[in-house]
């Protein structure tokens, strides 16, 4: 246990992110997350429109 | 043991403070809206119209195919842009965005873009789309610009491209009109650019750039710019000539030619630099209006000759 706590208040060795850091890596996280998101959908619709409703109506 | 990455200089690695506008800033937005205009027109020249989904992949993939180009391009001439006052504040010169990530997002969205518009139309305008993103980056960029004058008559080609890919992306072709469209911005894009060139030539003599103005002097290129303009005026006319732009077209191409012959003679005739210096300011600005007027029209036409076909 209380080791758990030293480790826990051992300052961090890493790279320290400065605000302005933190808050760009956030921000291009959320865009590409998004952006894969929307690229799925996209596909997805495309698939539907070039194939056809038909694309359904096969035999399992 | 340290979970902190060391360069190979014994430096610690310098983490971006970028956010997703400095992306959205590397794929010059202002001029993806004239490519996706110019695509547009493209897209309409085709008899029948795709489907609306598809016929909106093909303009978003050539818009994102164009400011993949924008970027690799940001990418390349970092350096030259730092010593422009035009373009120092874009996001690598103003030190936001590493030189590596606008690398990586441009060669990611031209595969992207490529491969998006394969899929969604065909392969011919894939390649178009991926011969226009190699001419503008690999031929203009890296090898003309800094090489000679004519950088941009030649590069210009790729500017030029869109309303082919358009039109290829619709139909899996290329015709006529989409070419004569391609000539019209072609001749278009020296007379534009040298205008701007004169306005910055002190920002171009900085660079090292040899634009037309910094190598030949003005005299030459206001030549130039007169000549080209009285080879772009007539060419304005071809779409209704050849019979796919209405009389509407026509008057509007024949009133613009005129006016940006008339702006280009009186550049040519300027007696002093603030006289020339404003007259290439006009010849800039209205070269925009121009090219866009004529487009306008044409999407317009089209637009409603597809309407009554459905």
């Amino acid at each position: 246990m209380s080791e758990n706590k030293d480790e826990r208040e051992r300052p961090t060795d890493g790279v320290m992110l400065t605000h302005e850091q933190q808050r760009g890596r956030r921000a291009r996280n959320i865009a590409i997350g998004v952006g894969v998101a929307l690229l799925v959908v996209l596909f997805y619709a495309i698939t539907v429109v070039r194939l056809g409703g038909v694309v359904a109506n096969r035999t399992l | 043991m340290s979970d902190v990455s060391y360069l190979d200089n014994g430096e610690l690695p310098r983490i971006p403070v970028a956010e997703p506008a400095d992306y959205i800033r590397l794929l010059k937005p202002r001029v993806m809206s004239l490519v996706v205009f110019t695509a547009l027109a493209g897209l309409l020249l085709a008899p029948v119209p795709p489907h609306p989904l598809i016929a909106f992949v093909a303009l978003l993939s050539i818009a994102i195919g164009a400011g993949a180009s924008g970027a690799l391009n940001m990418w390349y001439d970092a350096d030259i842009d730092a010593k422009m006052e035009r373009t120092s504040k874009r996001p690598i010169p103003a030190g936001r965005l590493d030189p590596e990530s606008a690398l990586a997002f441009g060669v990611v969205l031209s595969i992207l873009s490529v491969f998006t518009l394969g899929f969604a139309t065909n392969w011919l305008a894939a390649a178009l789309l991926a011969f226009t993103i190699f001419f503008y980056v690999v031929i203009y960029t890296m090898w003309l610009k800094r090489w000679t004058p004519l950088n941009i008559v030649i590069g210009g080609a790729a500017g030029a491209l869109p309303p082919i890919v358009g039109y290829a992306a619709a139909t899996g072709e290329i015709n006529l009109a989409s070419v004569v469209l391609f000539a019209i911005i072609f001749i278009w894009t020296p007379p534009h650019f040298w205008a701007l060139a004169i306005l910055k030539i002190e920002d171009y003599d900085r660079a090292g750039v040899p634009m037309l103005p910094n190598v030949a002097g003005l005299a030459r290129t206001r030549l130039e710019i007169l000549l080209y303009t009285l080879v772009l005026a007539p060419l304005g006319l071809a779409p209704w000539l050849l019979g796919f732009a209405s009389p509407v077209y026509g008057f509007v191409a024949m009133a613009g030619g005129v006016m940006i012959v008339n702006i280009a003679a009186r550049m040519f005739r300027a007696r002093d630099a603030a006289d020339m210096r404003r007259a290439a300011g006009r010849m800039f600005g209205f070269s925009i209006l121009y090219l866009f007027g004529l487009f306008l029209v044409l999407v317009i036409e089209r637009a409603l000759h597809l309407l009554a076909l459905i």
